[in-house]
Order: C-alpha cells, then sequence, then structure tokens
C-alpha cells in the first residue's frame, strides 16, 4: 500500500495501490443503496438468529423466539399428507378387493400404495423386485401354490402360511418321508426320479418307473396322480419349470427325506385391512396375477381357496 | 474535474451518493423511434397473452401460453413439451448471440432501445415530466419545502408509477394461465396465491427499477454494459462526440471575440492554418450549451469519451442538432460513428463504407451462427413427429421363468400423444422368435405380437406390458417396439431395448 493517497487525475478518486502491468486500481466508491443493501442483510440476519434455531449449544441449538423446528415442520407434512391421502384410503377401505379393477384410478392407487408396502414389509423374504428366492416364492410369475387371485392373495396375506395361532392360516404338512423312515433312501431316490420324470428334466428308466408307483401310493393324494399339484392343500405343481426350492437331485432328496416347511406371517395381526388390500393389488399386478373365479350361481358363497 | 496536478485527497465517503438525473424533454429523429419503439414493445407486452389461437377442444385457445402446471408451452401453432426443451435453449442462445450481433454490428442498441428497463424508465420519466414539469421545473420543486402542492405532486407521481408498475406485473401472469379466466379470478379474489405474489413482486421492481433507481440499474447491476465495453472493437457503432470539430468549446463573449478573427466560416482558413498552425485562433463547434448533459437519462458527459454510462440512445444527438440548427453549425456534432471513422474523419479522410463497416469477419460469423441455430431449429421443427414412446424395461427381476419353461420380461412403455386430440396406436415388437407381448388386461391368453393402446390427448399413456418367449435362446436379445398411430395421419416411432434370459447353467 502506498503511504500517502494518490488520486487518479481523471476522476479525482484515490488508487488502492494495487497495480498489474502499469494498471491500477482505484477505489471507487459502492453506491449509498449497495451499502445500505449490506446493512439491510445484517439486520436480516439478526432478525433471523433471534426467530429462528441458530446458534449450536451443547444439546441443540438455540430455540429461537418462533418455536420453529425441522421436525414440526416435517410432522406438519406428514398430517398433511395423511389428510391428503384420506379420501383415497377411505374409499379403499370401502371398497371390497373384487370391486377394485372396475375402478382404474383407485386401483392404480392400491397398487401404488402396496408397491410402498411392499418394499416396507415383504422385501426381506421375497426381494425388492419380488422375485423370491430358495424357499422363498417368486411373486412375478404365474405358479401359485394357494391361487394367484386377488381375493385368495389377500386371504394369504392376511392369515400368513404356517402361521401357528392363526385358525385360517394357509396349512399343509408334507411328511419328511426319508427322516421319518415312510420310504427307504433307494426308495427316495425312485421318486426323485419319476419326478424329474415328469418335469421333463430325465427321460424315463427303470428307477422313474418304480418311482411311479411309489408316488401313485405315498404322494398322490396331495400332489394329484398327474402331479400337478393341488392349491386346496397348497401342494406344488411338480411337472412345471418353477421350483421353489430346486429340481435338481440333491435337492428334490432332501425335500422328499426331509420335507419343507416354510413359514409366512399373518399380516393381519399386523397391518391395518387397507394396507394388506393395497398389497394384494400389488402382488397381482405384478404379472402373474389371476383372474377372479366366476361366482357360482347359487348362494354358496366365493370359496376362496379353491381354484 | 480534478485536475492531475490536484493532489488533495478527495472527501473519503463510505459510498457514492446517488447524483439525482433530471433529463431535460427533446425531441429529434432518435427521440421519435424510442418513442416507436416503446409502443411496439409495450404493445407486444400487453396484448400477447390475449391473443386467441384454436387448437381444438383438448388444448388451451391462448396463443401464447407457457403452461408451467401441465408442463406445456404454446406459441401459436407450436407446442413444446418438457423434452422438448431444446428448442427453448436454442432460442435463449440465439437471443444471446443475436445480442452479439446486434452489437457488433450498432453498439449498444438493446440498451438504448430495447431493454426492458430502458423502455420501463422512459415512460416512468415521461410520467413524471407530465406531472413535475420538465428538468428545470423538477429541480426546483426537488429543492423546494415539502407544501400542499409538492405533496399532491410526490402522491400523483408516485401514484401513477406503482399503478403502472402493477399493471406490468399483472401482464405477465397472464401469459403463465388462461388470461380472460385469470383476469376474472384475479379481480374476484379468487385467483392462486402465486399470481398475487408474482404481481406483488413484479409491481415493486418495476417501481423500485423505473421509477426510483433507474440507471443505477444500467451502471451498478446490469452485467451487459461490461460484456459488451469487451465486445466493441473500433468497427462497432458508438454515440461520440467529435472532438476534433466540437473543441475549444467556446461560448459568450470569448466565442464572438475569437470569432472575429476568423473567416465566416468560424474555422480558421486554410491558408492561416497553414502558414502557421500553432498561432491560429480557432473556435469549436461545441458552445458547451450543456444540452447534451441535461437530455441524458443516465446523467453522463458524452463528450468524456465513450463509457460504461452510456447506453447510447441517442438523445444527445438530437439535442445537439437542435442545438447546431440554431447557431448554424452543421448536425451531428455528436453522433452515431465508429472509433475508427472518428479518427479518419479527424485526420480529413473519409469514413468506411457503411456496408463495410457492417459486413466484417466478425459480424458475419455471429450471423451464421445465430442463423446457423435458427434454420437448424425450424428444420428440427418441421420434422419432429408428433408421436413418440420411449421403453423402460423392468430390471427387478430381469425375467422371470414361467410355469412352462418360457421366460417373460416387463416393460414400461411410455406413448407420448403430442397432438392435441385422443389417438388409438398400436404397439408391436420384433424380437426373439416366438415371442409375444400381453399387458395385464389382456392377460397371457390374449398375448400376440401386437397390442392396441389409447392414449388421451396430449397425454402420456403409461402402459406396464410383458413380453413373454421361449427358455432357449440368448441370454440377451435385440428388440424393437415399434408405436404406430392407427389414424389418418400416421406417424411411427421405435424405441431399442432388450430380452433378457437367466444365465445358462454350466
Amino acid at each position: 500500500m502506498a503511504d500517502e493517497k494518490r488520486i487518479d487525475g481523471p476522476t479525482g478518486t484515490s488508487f488502492v495501490g494495487h497495480e498489474w502491468d502499469g494498471i491500477e486500481e482505484l477505489d471507487t466508491p459502492m453506491p449509498r443503496w449497495w451499502l445500505l443493501t449490506l446493512y439491510a442483510t445484517i439486520i436480516f440476519a439478526v432478525v433471523m438468529v433471534i426467530l429462528y434455531p441458530a446458534i449450536p449449544m451443547l444439546h441443540g441449538a438455540s430455540r429461537g423466539t418462533l418455536g420453529w423446528s425441522s421436525h414440526g415442520e416435517l410432522e406438519k407434512e406428514m398430517a398433511a399428507d395423511h389428510d391428503r391421502r384420506a379420501p383415497t384410503m377411505h374409499a379403499l377401505a370401502a371398497s371390497p378387493i373384487e370391486g377394485l379393477p372396475a375402478n382404474t384410478q383407485l386401483l392404480r392407487a392400491a397398487q401404488e400404495g402396496g408397491r410402498s408396502a411392499f418394499k416396507v414389509y415383504c422385501t426381506q423374504c421375497h426381494g425388492s423386485g419380488a422375485a423370491g428366492a430358495k424357499g422363498y416364492p417368486n411373486l412375478n410369475d404365474d405358479d401359485w401354490l394357494w391361487g394367484g387371485d386377488v381375493a385368495t392373495i389377500q386371504q394369504t396375506i392376511t392369515h400368513g402360511v404356517r402361521q401357528p395361532g392363526d385358525d385360517k392360516t394357509r396349512m399343509s404338512q408334507m411328511p419328511a418321508f426319508g427322516r421319518d423312515g415312510i420310504l427307504k433312501p433307494e426308495e427316495v431316490q425312485d421318486v426323485v426320479s419319476y419326478v424329474r420324470f415328469v418335469s421333463h428334466q430325465e427321460a424315463a428308466n427303470a428307477s422313474a418307473r418304480r418311482g411311479a408307483t411309489i408316488f401313485a401310493n405315498n404322494c398322490a393324494v396331495c400332489h394329484g396322480a398327474d402331479a400337478k399339484g393341488s392349491r386346496t392343500v397348497g401342494a406344488p405343481n411338480l411337472t412345471d419349470g418353477i421350483w421353489l426350492y430346486g429340481g435338481d437331485r440333491d435337492t428334490l432328496t432332501e425335500t422328499v427325506t426331509n420335507a419343507r416347511y416354510g413359514i409366512m406371517p399373518a399380516w393381519g395381526s399386523r397391518l391395518d385391512p387397507v394396507t394388506i388390500k393395497m398389497l394384494a393389488t400389488y402382488v397381482h399386478s405384478l404379472g402373474g396375477g389371476e383372474a377372479l373365479p366366476p361366482k357360482p350361481a347359487g348362494a354358496r358363497p366365493v370359496a376362496v381357496a379353491q381354484k | 474535474m480534478s485536475s492531475p496536478s490536484q493532489l488533495t485527497a478527495p472527501d473519503e465517503h463510505f459510498f457514492e451518493a446517488r447524483r439525482k438525473v433530471f433529463p431535460k424533454a427533446v425531441d429529434g429523429p432518435f427521440r421519435r423511434l424510442k418513442w416507436a419503439i416503446m409502443a411496439v414493445a409495450l404493445l407486444i407486452y400487453y396484448v400477447t397473452p390475449w391473443l386467441r389461437w384454436n387448437r381444438g377442444p383438448w388444448a388451451p385457445n391462448q396463443a401464447v401460453l407457457v403452461d408451467l402446471a401441465h408442463r406445456r408451452f404454446y406459441m401459436f401453432s407450436i407446442e413444446i413439451w418438457p423434452h422438448e426443451f431444446y428448442y427453448v435453449a436454442g432460442l435463449l442462445i440465439m437471443a444471446g448471440i443475436g445480442l452479439f450481433l446486434v452489437t457488433s454490428a450498432v453498439g449498444r442498441a438493446w440498451c438504448g432501445y430495447a431493454c426492458p428497463q430502458t423502455v420501463w424508465t422512459d415512460l416512468f420519466v415521461h410520467v413524471e415530466r407530465a406531472i413535475d414539469g420538465d428538468r428545470n421545473a423538477q429541480i426546483r420543486l426537488q429543492k423546494a419545502p415539502w407544501g400542499p402542492a409538492k405533496i399532491a405532486k410526490r402522491v400523483a407521481k408516485h401514484a401513477i408509477w406503482l399503478v403502472i408498475g402493477a399493471l406490468t406485473g399483472g401482464a405477465w401472469i397472464f401469459y403463465f394461465a388462461d388470461a380472460p379466466a385469470l383476469g376474472n379470478a384475479f379481480v374476484h379474489g379468487t385467483a392462486p396465491f402465486v399470481a398475487y405474489a408474482t404481481v406483488g413482486v413484479l409491481t415493486a421492481t418495476t417501481y423500485i427499477f423505473g421509477g426510483l433507481m433507474r440507471e443505477q440499474v444500467c451502471i451498478y447491476m446490469c452485467p451487459w454494459p461490461r460484456i459488451q465495453s469487451a465486445m466493441l472493437d473500433e468497427k462497432s457503432l458508438t454515440v461520440t462526440y467529435k472532438a476534433w470539430r466540437g473543441e475549444p468549446r467556446t461560448h459568450g463573449l470569448k466565442r464572438e471575440a475569437t470569432a472575429q478573427d476568423l473567416d465566416h466560416s468560424g474555422m480558421p482558413s486554410l491558408v492561416a492554418l497553414a502558414a502557421d498552425p500553432s498561432l491560429a485562433p480557432r473556435i469549436g463547434d461545441c458552445i458547451d450549451c450543456n444540452a447534451c448533459i441535461a437530455v441524458c437519462p443516465t446523467g453522463i458527459d458524452i463528450r468524456e469519451g465513450p463509457q460504461i454510462g452510456c447506453i447510447t440512445c441517442g438523445l444527445c444527438i438530437d439535442a445537439c442538432d437542435g442545438i447546431m440548427a440554431k447557431i448554424g453549425r452543421p448536425s451531428r456534432l455528436i453522433g452515431y460513428t465508429t472509433d475508427l471513422d472518428e479518427r479518419l474523419a479527424a485526420s480529413g479522410k473519409q469514413p468506411l463504407p457503411a456496408l463495410k463497416r457492417l459486413f466484417r469477419p466478425r459480424t458475419l460469423v455471429y450471423f451464421g451462427a445465430w442463423a446457423g441455430i435458427g434454420l437448424a431449429m425450424l428444420f428440427a421443427l418441421g420434422n419432429r413427429t408428433r408421436i413418440d414412446v420411449s421403453v423402460l424395461q423392468t430390471r427387478n427381476p430381469q425375467w422371470v421363468r414361467l410355469s412352462d419353461g418360457s421366460i417373460r420380461n416387463g416393460y414400461i412403455v411410455k406413448v407420448r400423444n403430442m397432438e392435441a386430440r385422443p389417438r388409438t396406436v398400436d404397439i408391436s415388437i420384433a424380437g426373439p422368435a416366438g415371442a409375444t407381448l400381453w399387458s395385464e388386461a389382456s392377460g397371457r391368453d390374449g398375448a400376440s405380437t401386437h397390442l392396441k393402446l389409447d392414449v388421451a390427448p396430449d397425454q402420456v399413456a403409461q402402459a406396464q406390458l410383458f413380453v413373454g418367449a421361449p427358455g432357449s435362446g440368448p441370454e440377451r436379445d435385440d428388440m424393437v417396439f415399434t408405436v404406430r398411430a392407427l389414424d389418418a395421419e400416421g406417424g411411427i416411432a421405435r424405441d431399442k431395448t432388450h430380452f433378457e434370459r437367466p444365465e445358462h447353467e454350466e
């Protein structure tokens, strides 16, 4: 900095003292309104500090005289959103699940709500894309143990599968043929050969032919004489390309020997009916959903477990 | 003006107090041009939202409408969707290059004539003049003590300014909604809050910028003068005081005394100059009447040379020409000229022809870029299809094995119908052998390679579609979705995607 003020002739303004290649900086004063704006922002900041949380303390920030907090804002927004969704929720509660497809807008709302709820409650087992895993069914495909129409899915979600303490839960139990000594190990292998034959994985052979007899005596009760399963008892179709645990010989041997006993919680005791309704419509929309069974002409109620 | 010898420090101030400008009324060709441009600009601004344009029953009938709520931009027969925003970006780039072009060809013409700050300030200045009188009356009123007359005038002036501000803000909102409906709602207090807030903010900014701040906006706030001063060159038009003609300025007795020594032209005779130029007493054309300063809307003295405060509005030219006519000297002592021409003229040479000045590489490059972008956009606009498809393959899960062993992939297909009428489209697939297409509604029983979809007017229809194909095949097949409009006008759009199968075992 220059010790004494030097004045630029043409403008009458003093130099700052900075110089680059002969170009010097002038100490041009700011316009008054600019300075007033600066003061205004300072006053604004002081007022903000008084009104709103601002100064960090040991246990959180200073409160501010307005009592504003971001948590409070969130609560307000959540409450507002709850109010916004209330009419849709009421309409969903009032409409039976069978009637939803008639109301496209409500159906879409239910599916989107179900998509969110699925992420919270179902992805742990069925995966975020509902593609399942070994022992946890893929909900995208067209193979259903208990039925794939929307009312049946709702029933399954409400009461779960093999959920102790729920009278209406989906209940089925395959005997542990090998472990309990019902079948000898070689008989188990014969049955496995037969199952692999009916599912087009192996050609017919002597083992499979022996297995056919064993199958007819022990397995056809639930899985059916044609091995196509039964939704009444939740017995899987053994002839299709979809396996819950696996269709290779080792896995099938394990299944026949020790049986399987997968459990799904009964969500009726944890979730409200509207959420379950939304979950059912969402699962139904994943691509494998089936049409509702036609209503019988008589007064007999729809047998949801049968299809 | 301080002289270099004056070495005492000026009074130290933390700020520069504004010196209020009282521009004097003036008449002349540039003033009349400014009137005309102001009339046209304000007319366009206020009338445009009220123009109607019939687009049929499915689209708004406002000629120019920025429909933010529905994300559409209408401009007469053109409708822009959000994904076509590059047209707007192109227009903005054209506006930018257009300013470069104008600046390099005719200098700061934008600042002087077309900039909203200039137009509205001009309007406010005229209101001020109508109430307070011309420059001298305004200065007197400013210095006068407060009294009933001054209060009445001040109240009237600011009230009219606020009304103009409110009308300015009021017109702005009509570009964003149906003007008659919004106007009606606005008057009855039922318009959305944002409309009132916008009008409030724009009223305030118009009033403050046009009424109170005026030239301060140009000199301190606007970045454009800085950019322009970097863009001007020796062939750019600027308002120039021809010092070689005007200096030395004299007036009054001194001028008359000097003039007696000269011939009737007011200039030293060439013979005398040739004999001894330094001895020749001479007088410039400038009589130092300060008319150019009095009319200047930014309060500068143009005789100090080109400066950032000069918006090249040309009012000082009108003022000076009037004076020159009165004292019988040629006009355009102040005039539009280039730095190069000015130097040529000062040394007695002919200025460059106007065409040569206008058509130089720089302006041609700017014009080429500007016109190129414009033509490219027109071409794109003429060739764009009004139907579009975008296919999003479901990634989670990528594939689903069905009970018959085949593989299913899911796709979210979005069909954009950019016409303002409902259309039915045919969606078809070309991909893996044996592939079929179905929707949740049709079910797999109704699967084929074609599917029909109704798309509401000016809307996007979204459909969750499924494609099934035999389980044997490559892990990834190419697939194309084709959307064909089924009405007379037709139109085809395609989107490429894939069909995924599980990884082969072993």
